[in-house]
């Protein structure tokens, strides 16, 4: 395949993809948008449109605010085909995906990744137990299907689980207890970034008075605990936390666990992006320019995917993106671009001011990054242990590939995605070397499992 | 318990659980209509036979993994229910005698 | 201190096949293994212990391999026991499938070759599709037949290799996970160094894969290799399906299948090329069409480290007795008698068994 059959070739459908699709075909490039879910919004307005009919005021408003992104979507031009999972972009963007069991290949002459975020992973005792989920699925329950569960248990810090536990009690669910594992140590480290916390006041206040309509709802919060665990045989039966060093035990059926979320690096990773460390993060993020063009030429990645920094600055990362890619085709003069680049980095400059204090006030606790227990599960696919990686440190494995060798780990159908991050940590504080040193796994196409029938058919020119 | 609290559910459709008839949202993925079921435990694992069922449900972390229809490894958090459509748990061992 | 018997230059199939004999032998020994992205061909490999179709032009490269295949069941029992780590193997015979009535007149005849050159210790069978659909009842009808040889098996390659590093360190062995930059022999004596340190020992073994290309040489001896990429394609865990591995598909203890394979000129390029997965995709469903809804969950490209000839490197230097260079691309099927044989001969009198005479690189100079 030589010649390429659209000018930008835009994957996900989040609010970095939308925007940039939406100002893409304003300047009349030819664009396809391929996403893997069935409506356009990403997780952030995940089902947006189908719950204009449904009266689902405990979405809050800024889930609302995104209507009007999707329907402006909805109203352009551009290609858009649902449903349709990639599994390869290859460094001379070719991008391999397939829709109803039909793989297809097509190429185009820029490619924007906005693939998003995903969870962070959780590694404590007993979070492979049936009854136990992200709270990301909770809000993706609630979000597609008005799904929600009574009396769970909700553990971790960050946005989002406190978000989904404010959704619920404004729907009128009973939550049974909120675990809240910020690091007392944060509020202090935060404080250094005031005046982010400035910018931020309107959603402090905000926090605080879901904190109070929390324990005003009945639910349980608990804080200052230094450890947690979540027992059960198959399924969860309890919780059980430390605090002041006495183990505390919560009967329950169901737990959400949440501590923040990273990029989802593998579409980037497996075109050949070079990536860095974020310590503040503490996540690998894509190493980017300050138009989102990664090291791959003519591969940009915009929103979550690159770093997180949240939706609304995702929006204006698509934007920026894509009139620099509109720069690169000859579509708009550099000047054009950096005009109309104005005021979306102008939105953006305000949402990345109030970053440092957010990432310092939610950066999850070392040890619920690191587990402590060496029969925690760290690799879920493989159920490979932390005793099991750390008898191959011991062995001699210098890194996540050797150790994927002597172990599994990483092996399995999600690729690393929920254990990657806690092997380049884990390997960091064993090898006493920087995350940067230890590296991450080589991660090669297929980015999702593909049939061999799929495969077979790819109509390759 | 997973409950709805959506006013409009929409249409109705049946699938089979384990030979067992339920009626389901026709816009439900597969996980969500188990979850609503009462069902979360959806397959063994290969090599310590534990139990899993959902966790991301986004399509990420692969422990939805159920037999759809004759078909082991559906990812059943990406699949949407069909009428007629036929799910059962699913426990693929390792061939392995030696353990 | 930094004083050894023997110096292993390699943590690979080989290098850790040796290590391991030498350390059994009661000797000192240290062994290099560099850091986590160095090419590493053992890594790449597909599992088989095989024996048919090896050495139909080298009969006695055919009669090392038999020897390994002999010694592989109280190989994989001994390093269990030490270990605690079960290396999945099982030796129950593995097939080559015949895509056609050409392909299998030709196999039939080169397993002719192999059974006289052998004195009628190699035994196989050819099976015709009635016959293989007995053993693989998912195999295609359009498959015309497969050569049986109840020599092959498999193994889980990856934990062979851990468990012949847990091995070696039980039994006392010493891992540098540090490249070597210089090796210097005098008086007998061979000084290995790397940035930090130096190792000093009578014996040194180069195992170190493409590396050994650069090492050889300081210590008089060639190792002409050049790389040559194979891909495999992994599926998810499936039910047990295939009782046997094959030269083209087998399924791992854990319940994936691996498929291969292909056989690439691209230097040193471990990525992957989407038309040979393609075809390997193809090929698999054109043999076992059940498979056409398997997923395939991760592909791969590893570098097979081949001489011209593509038989294995054994040997011993003349300007410097005790330094010896292997070079094989069959470790995982030759790491029995590396373990055993060629190890015990290094720690006893230093001599190379005199069937792996031909292997010397000096073959090559004519």
């Amino acid at each position: 395949m030589s010649s390429a059959e659209y000018d930008i070739i835009i994957i996900g459908a989040g609010p970095a993809g939308i925007s940039a699709a939406i100002l893409a075909d304003q300047h009349k490039a030819n664009v396809l948008v391929l996403d893997e879910n069935c409506a356009p919004g990403g997780q952030i307005y995940r089902a947006i449109e189908k719950n204009q009919q449904n009266d689902n005021k405990w979405l809050g408003q800024s889930y609302q605010d995104g209507l009007s992104l999707v329907e402006d979507f909805r109203g352009s031009r551009v290609n858009y085909l649902h449903s349709a999972t990639v599994w390869h972009l290859s460094s001379t963007k070719i991008v391999h995906y397939s829709v109803n069991g039909k793989a297809h290949s097509v190429k185009g002459r820029q490619i924007l990744v906005a693939t998003g975020a995903q969870e962070r992973p959780f590694p404590i005792l007993g979070w492979t137990l049936n009854g136990v989920m992200s709270a990301g699925a909770a809000q993706i329950l609630l979000k597609d299907s008005g799904l929600i569960c009574d009396n769970a248990v909700f553990i971790g810090t960050g946005p989002l689980l406190y978000l989904i536990a404010h959704q619920y009690i404004s729907a009128g669910i009973a939550i049974k207890a909120i675990i809240d594992t910020t690091p007392r140590g944060n509020y202090l480290r935060a404080m250094r970034h005031s005046f982010g916390a400035l910018k931020n006041a309107k959603n402090i206040l905000q926090g605080w008075r879901w904190k109070r309509e929390i324990i005003k709802s009945g639910a349980l919060y608990i804080s200052n605990i230094s450890g947690v665990r979540i027992n059960g045989s198959d399924s969860v039966t309890s919780v059980e936390y430390c605090q002041k060093g006495k183990w505390k035990n919560l009967n329950c059926k169901h737990v959400f666990l949440h501590q923040g979320v990273a990029p989802e690096l593998n579409v980037s990773l497996s075109a050949g992006c070079e990536k860095s460390w974020n310590t503040r993060q503490a996540c690998w993020t894509i190493d980017v320019d300050q138009y989102g063009q990664s090291s791959v030429e003519g591969i940009s990645i915009a929103g979550d995917a690159s770093s997180i920094t949240g939706g609304v600055a995702a929006a204006q990362k698509g934007s920026i993106a894509v009139l620099n890619m509109l720069c690169n085709m000859g579509l708009i003069s550099s000047n054009d671009r950096e005009v109309l680049s104005k005021p979306f980095i102008k939105k953006l400059s305000k949402e990345l001011i109030a970053r440092p204090f957010i990432d310092a006030l939610f950066k999850p606790h070392l040890r619920y990054r690191v587990p402590q227990d060496s029969k925690t599960v760290v690799c879920r696919c493989e159920e490979v242990t932390l005793a099991q990686i750390k008898e191959s440190i011991g062995l001699g494995c210098k890194g996540p590939s050797q150790l994927k060798s002597f172990t599994r780990c990483g092996m399995g159908p999600c690729q690393g995605r929920l254990c990657g991050l806690s092997v380049t940590e884990i390997l960091a504080k064993e090898l006493g070397i920087r995350e940067e040193q230890v590296g991450y796994y080589n991660i090669r196409p297929p980015i999702k499992p593909v049939t061999l029938a799929e495969l077979a058919s790819l109509d390759e020119s | 318990m997973f409950r709805s609290i959506n006013s409009n559910q929409g249409e109705l459709i049946t699938i089979y659980f384990e030979n067992k008839a339920l009626n389901v949202p026709k816009d439900y993925n597969v996980a969500t209509a188990l979850l609503w079921a009462g069902v979360s435990d959806f397959r063994k694992t290969t090599l310590n036979n534990e139990s899993r069922g959902p966790y991301c449900v986004m399509g990420l972390c692969f422990d939805c993994l159920i037999n759809i229809n004759g078909l082991d490894n559906q990812q059943s958090c990406t699949i949407q229910v069909s009428d007629g459509m036929k799910i059962k748990r699913q426990a693929i061992n390792s061939s392995g005698k030696n353990e | 201190m930094n004083n050894f018997d023997s110096i292993v230059v390699g943590g690979g199939l080989i290098g850790a096949a040796v290590s391991y004999g030498l350390a059994k032998s009661g000797q000192k020994v240290v062994m290099f293994d560099e850091g986590d992205n160095a090419i590493r061909a053992a890594r790449g490999n597909f599992g088989l212990i095989w024996v048919q179709g090896k050495g139909v032009n080298s009969p006695a490269y055919a009669a090392w391999t038999r020897q390994s295949a002999k010694q592989w069941p109280d190989f994989s029992k001994e390093l269990t026991e030490l270990t605690g780590i079960d290396l999945a193997f099982e030796q129950s015979g593995g097939f080559d499938f015949c895509l056609n009535e050409v392909e299998f007149t030709k196999r039939r005849a080169l397993m002719e070759i192999m059974h006289s050159d052998s004195q009628g210790e190699f035994s196989f069978e050819m099976l015709d599709n009635k016959e293989l659909k007995q053993l693989l009842p998912s195999i295609d009808p359009t498959v015309t037949g497969a050569s049986f040889s109840k020599w092959d098996g498999h193994v889980n390659p990856l934990y062979l290799l851990k468990a012949l590093h847990k091995a070696f360190k039980q039994l006392g062995g010493k891992l540098v996970t540090k490249p070597v930059t210089d090796i210097n022999y005098k008086n007998i004596t061979f000084k290995v160094s790397t940035e930090m340190d130096e190792f000093i020992s009578e014996r040194v073994v180069l195992a170190a894969g493409f590396s050994n290309k650069t090492l050889a040489p300081k210590v008089g001896l060639n190792v002409p290799v050049h790389p040559q990429r194979g891909e495999i394609l992994v599926t998810e865990k499936v039910k047990p399906f295939l009782t046997h591995p094959t030269g083209l598909v087998r399924q791992t203890h854990e319940g994936g299948l691996m498929l291969g394979d292909s056989h690439e000129d691209v230097g040193f390029d471990e990525g992957i090329n989407l038309n040979e997965i393609q075809q390997i995709a193809k090929r698999t469903i054109a043999i076992f069409p059940c498979l056409k809804s398997v997923k395939m969950i991760r592909a791969w490209g590893s570098l097979r480290i081949l001489t011209k000839d593509g038989l294995p490197i054994y040997d011993h230097s003349d300007s410097c007795p005790g330094a010896y260079a292997f070079s094989s691309h069959s470790g995982v099927t030759l790491a029995a008698a590396h373990a055993l044989d060629l190890a015990s001969c290094i720690a006893k009198d230093g001599l190379l068994p005199s069937s792996l005479a031909c292997f010397s690189a000096r073959r090559f100079d004519v």
